[in-house]
């Protein structure tokens, strides 16, 4: 339900770190997981993944899909947003009253929009008159499909049985639902989650369609931040789908339909592309086959095939400005490979010496010493990490201050990590702090579900959680002046701001869909 | 601050306690096959919260000890009370800048730059804060740091330093926050819907301005943390400790602290928002959001448990009478929802939002009035009473599923001078709401003409217009944000501040 518009580290950066000295959370954390964690591979390929944590009589779940707002075909961005959303609308079995009739009544819906879309677009000659008799066939045939509808009982079913935390979010890369219940519903779990998995109905599609474009409005139109975020990535790619909208451009999430949608579920929702992990006061001898049971529903189907678009290097320095009347804040990126490169973790050492709280170098330049901003942080990846993405900054000016201030105190704290190493200190730090925050993590069912889900997908092996650490502690001085030397360069870096402008001035405005 | 404990299960039976954990849905519709209501839910797994040891010092001060060898972590916190609500109005943000202040300018013997590098080398953290009735002091750390992390934390409690360059810095901090106040929609439209129910002088919602945060000076932050550390201290430890040691540190820290002083009563006046409609324009929105708030009620009164089922039939989830109606018939919104809220020890306010497409205002506001006069038109049924019970008391256990929790509850119900089994005692009375409660809390506080409207949107973009809504003539809100030494404006919804606009 919620899109997920990152500006911090992904999850995949969950940082980890090791203390100097006599610190062996890493093989020690691993040990004692793989006793507690079981990972079954079902003949349709999806995997399931049951860690016991039995703190409290709960559990929490996180289905991890690997497909996002990434895949979206050219000409529908915003499909697997949409596609999330339909995922609450029941099934054959949920939230219809009688589905061998809905179904049919869903089929004129589907031909009804199909027509009046023909007529809307056609480039010469459309007939007013008849697009009006068009849209009133779709709202008729969308009336009597509605006559099915048992509105919400997907949600209900859940809600009822002690659901708590009950939502979803698709980002660039993926889509995950999740949420936390009471462990004698496992099994109750089991059928919902796996139902609408496998069968899903494209349910009250185009009123829900409505409920999205609402939604881009209040996270993009009507925010500054959410403006000025989406010109800033459609400037820094030029072939890549990380530029485009996630949430979808009004043109184009508001002609998406309903076919589209499910032929997006049935390439995407297939075993092989999905991770379900459970964690909580579960048996993984007693689960696993009432697990099994329920999510071999879930259709089979090749893992779809990866995308051929590679980014081209950029070499051509870009430059966005908003002029808008709300306050003034800079950002700015520079392309860096995706999450399997040998240096993520180095990127993730700049990111921490960079951003990390009162220490860190961009708080103690631009906000303590040179008093210009009221936050500054450099972090990635950003919009997403499964394809190369961006080194990512981000200040706000304090009152009277500029973003070139910004865009000028920033290039100096990039100069500094070019031209001499970090300290022996800082690089500690930042170990520590990533072993430390991966050890916190723990304590926590739904963030362990939504870890162990995502390093399984991303890494073939949900290990890959305490192994990185490895790869952490393994980060030199050099690394880090050697990244920086590589990433950020002018050739390489896209900039974007608001300027303010009063009200008047600011003639043009960009209004959302419809 | 909302969450919960289970005191005393040794006393009842675990099965009385959770029953309604085990209450199978009803039915909704009797020709649908149901295969979902053939799965068994078996009883679920013994469960007695772990309670906080206890502990109350001759002075006053209450210790909570809560151990949890899970992780190997220590954290803890010291509650003070008083918070912004108890500022001078002249000074308002002052509690804002304390809780930065405190903590950036660090200790006697250490600064609080020094404490940084000191305490992030060891991934440890010690922060303050602040809140409307209270300030905080908390800290964490692994369990080979914390006797040192502890130590630091006491001399910050006890001997802080109180710098003036930290204080400018959380006054530059405070005022970029004041000049983008009105950047965001959300806030705004928040921000102003309190005032409409408190009033906008009320301690609850006065705000911090430019002049207010600019007056502010070191020795009134010394001033306020030399009389409210000098409160009824609430402090509380979790994680990985011995708590025999642990219990006798923590005495040797706080047992020398005099008497603890008691807050002194309140005496704030609750009107409730004179009825109408307001609107703020904003025009780099195309989206409005809609707010139509009223005085809500405090948690000692006894209608709360019918007035949260309430909440729940009007607001509370995917089944509720808003989202069905707003939402998944009509579409006009993605975010909707509400109800009447309740404080620990003052009234909440009563709030139902929508945000909504500019186009839409007037119908989307007319669909949520008419679900608020629903409330007392449209009889609650069985099967709404049954869903929202079911609801509320099957996720109920997700209020003391960990240890953090229930030490989080208790140190609330302290604060607040609650019973510190109060969640069974609501739990319980949850369970006896009938449709006759209901019927009387719709009838007792729902007042649809006592409600304020505000809208937040693009002003040319609302048609139809607000009139068409008939809540008499619309009042124009004036945001500007005032400017030390000079007179505010007169055009509303914009900042605009020159000095900010190179």
């Amino acid at each position: 339900m919620q899109s997920r518009m990152r500006t911090a580290a992904l999850a995949l950066g969950l940082a980890a770190m090791a203390l100097a000295g006599a610190w062996t959370t890493q093989a020690q954390d691993l040990k004692s997981f793989e006793q507690k964690t079981t990972t079954k591979v079902l003949p349709n390929g999806l995997t399931l993944i049951i860690c016991e944590r039995p703190e409290a009589p709960v559990f929490s779940y996180s289905t991890f899909v690997d497909a996002g707002d990434v895949n979206d075909p050219s000409g529908e961005s915003g499909l697997a947003h949409m596609f999330e959303h339909l995922a609450f609308k029941g099934t054959s079995e949920i939230g219809t009253k009688d589905y061998a009739a809905e179904k049919i009544a869903l089929a004129k819906v589907e031909a009804a929009n199909d027509a009046y879309e023909a007529e809307y677009l056609k480039a010469v000659g459309r007939d007013e008159q008849k697009l009006a008799e068009l849209k009133k066939a779709f709202k008729e045939a969308e009336v009597e499909a509605h006559k099915f509808v048992i509105p919400n009982q997907f949600t209900d079913v859940a809600e009822r049985n002690g659901a708590e935390g009950l939502n979803a979010e698709t980002g660039l890369d993926e889509t995950m639902f999740f949420w936390s219940m009471p462990e004698n519903r496992l099994e109750l779990w089991a059928y919902l989650e796996s139902s609408r998995l496998a069968d899903t109905v494209p349910r009250e599609f185009y009123k829900e369609r409505d409920v999205v474009i609402e939604e881009r409005r209040m996270r993009t139109d009507s925010n500054p931040e959410g403006r000025l975020f989406e010109q800033f990535v459609a400037t820094a790619y030029v072939a890549h789908n990380y530029g485009r909208s996630s949430i979808g451009w009004p043109s184009e999430v508001s002609q998406i339909n309903a076919t589209e949608a499910m032929e997006f579920h049935e390439k995407y929702y297939v075993g092989a592309n999905i991770v379900v992990a459970v964690v909580g006061d579960v048996k993984a001898s007693e689960a696993m086959p009432v697990l099994e049971k329920y999510f071999s529903r879930v259709p089979a189907g090749p893992k779809p095939e990866e995308m051929t678009t590679v980014e081209p290097r950029q070499f051509a320095e870009k430059t966005a400005v908003i002029r808008d009347p709300s306050q003034p804040l800079y950002v700015e990126g520079y392309h860096r490979p995706d999450y399997r490169d040998p240096d993520n973790a180095v990127y993730d050492a700049i990111s921490d010496i960079l951003s990390n709280g009162r220490v860190s170098r961009l708080y103690r330049s631009l906000v303590r010493d040179q008093q210009i901003a009221a936050g500054a942080e450099g972090v990635s990846p950003y919009p997403g990490g499964k394809y190369p993405g961006l080194f990512f900054f981000i200040a706000a000016p304090l009152p009277g201050h500029t973003p070139q201030e910004m865009r000028n105190a920033i290039h100096a704290e990039i100069d500094k990590l070019k031209t001499a190493d970090v300290s022996g200190e800082e690089l500690a730090m930042f170990k520590t702090r990533t072993h430390a925050d991966l050890l916190r993590g723990l304590a926590d069912n739904q963030g362990l579900a939504n870890s162990l889900a995502e390093y399984q997908t991303r890494y073939g092996d949900w290990r890959e959680l305490f192994l990185q650490l490895d790869k952490v502690d393994k980060v030199t001085k050099a690394d880090i002046r050697r990244v920086a030397n590589q990433v950020f360069v002018p050739g390489n870096r896209t900039e974007a701001w608001i300027e303010t402008e009063a009200p008047a001035a600011a003639a043009q405005k960009d209004a959302g869909a419809q | 601050m909302n969450s919960s404990s289970m005191k005393k299960l040794y006393a009842i039976s675990s099965a009385f306690v959770l029953c309604a954990l085990l209450a199978a849905p009803i039915a909704l519709n009797a020709q649908q096959n149901k295969p979902w209501e053939k799965i068994p839910i078996p009883k679920l797994h013994d469960f007695k919260p772990q309670q906080p040891k206890r502990i109350v010092l001759k002075n006053g001060i209450v210790l909570f000890l809560q151990e949890d060898h899970e992780l190997p972590f220590v954290s803890g916190s010291v509650t003070i009370p008083g918070g912004s609500r108890d500022e001078d109005p002249a000074k308002a943000g002052l509690v804002g800048l304390y809780s930065q202040a405190w903590r950036t300018s660090g200790t006697a013997k250490l600064d609080g730059d020094a404490l940084d590098d000191l305490l992030e080398a060891k991934a440890a953290h010690i922060e303050t804060e602040g809140d409307e009735d209270s300030t905080a002091l908390a800290w964490d750390s692994l369990k080979g740091d914390a006797d040192q992390v502890f130590s630091l934390a006491l001399d910050l409690l006890l001997h802080p330093r109180f710098n003036v360059e930290k204080l400018q810095l959380a006054q530059q901090q405070e005022a970029t926050g004041i000049v983008r106040r009105n950047d965001d929609e959300s806030r705004i439209a928040e921000r102003e819907s309190d005032k409409l129910v408190y009033g906008a002088n009320s301690p609850y919602t006065r705000q911090p301005e430019l002049a207010t945060v600019g007056a502010v000076t070191l020795d009134d932050l010394k001033a306020w943390h030399d009389r409210t550390i000098g409160g009824k201290l609430i402090v509380g430890i979790a994680g990985d400790f011995d708590p025999v040691a642990m219990e006798a540190k923590l005495r040797a820290a706080f047992e020398g602290l005099p008497a603890v002083k008691p807050e002194p009563p309140r005496h704030d006046v609750f009107a409730g928002p004179q009825p109408g409609i307001s609107f703020i324009d904003k025009e780099d929105v195309n989206q409005s959001d809609v707010e139509i708030v009223g005085l809500g009620t405090d948690r000692r009164n006894p209608d709360v448990p019918a007035l949260a089922v309430m909440n729940e039939i009007l607001g509370g989830g995917f089944a509720s009478r808003l989202f069905q109606k707003v939402r998944t018939e009509l579409g006009l919104a993605y975010e909707v929802g509400g109800g009447i809220g309740f404080d620990y020890d003052h009234p909440a306010t009563f709030r139902v939002g929508v945000l909504t497409k500019s186009a839409s205002t007037v119908d989307a506001t007319r669909a949520a009035l008419a679900e608020i006069a629903g409330l007392t038109a449209r009889p609650f049924t069985e099967e709404e009473l049954a869903r929202a019970k079911d609801d509320i008391l099957n996720s109920f256990l997700f209020r003391y599923d960990t240890r953090d929790k229930v030490l989080a509850e208790r140190e609330r119900l302290e604060f607040y001078g609650y019973p510190a089994d109060y969640l069974e005692t609501y739990r319980a009375a949850l369970e006896k709401v009938t449709l006759a409660d209901l019927g009387a809390a719709a009838k007792k506080y729902i007042h649809p003409g006592k409600l304020a409207v505000l809208v937040v949107g693009n002003g040319p973009e609302i048609k139809p217009g607000l009139d068409e809504l008939k809540l008499g003539p619309v009042h124009a809100i004036d945001i500007t944000i005032p400017q030390p030494g000079k007179q505010s404006g007169k055009q509303s919804g914009q900042p605009g501040p020159a000095e900010n606009t190179q």
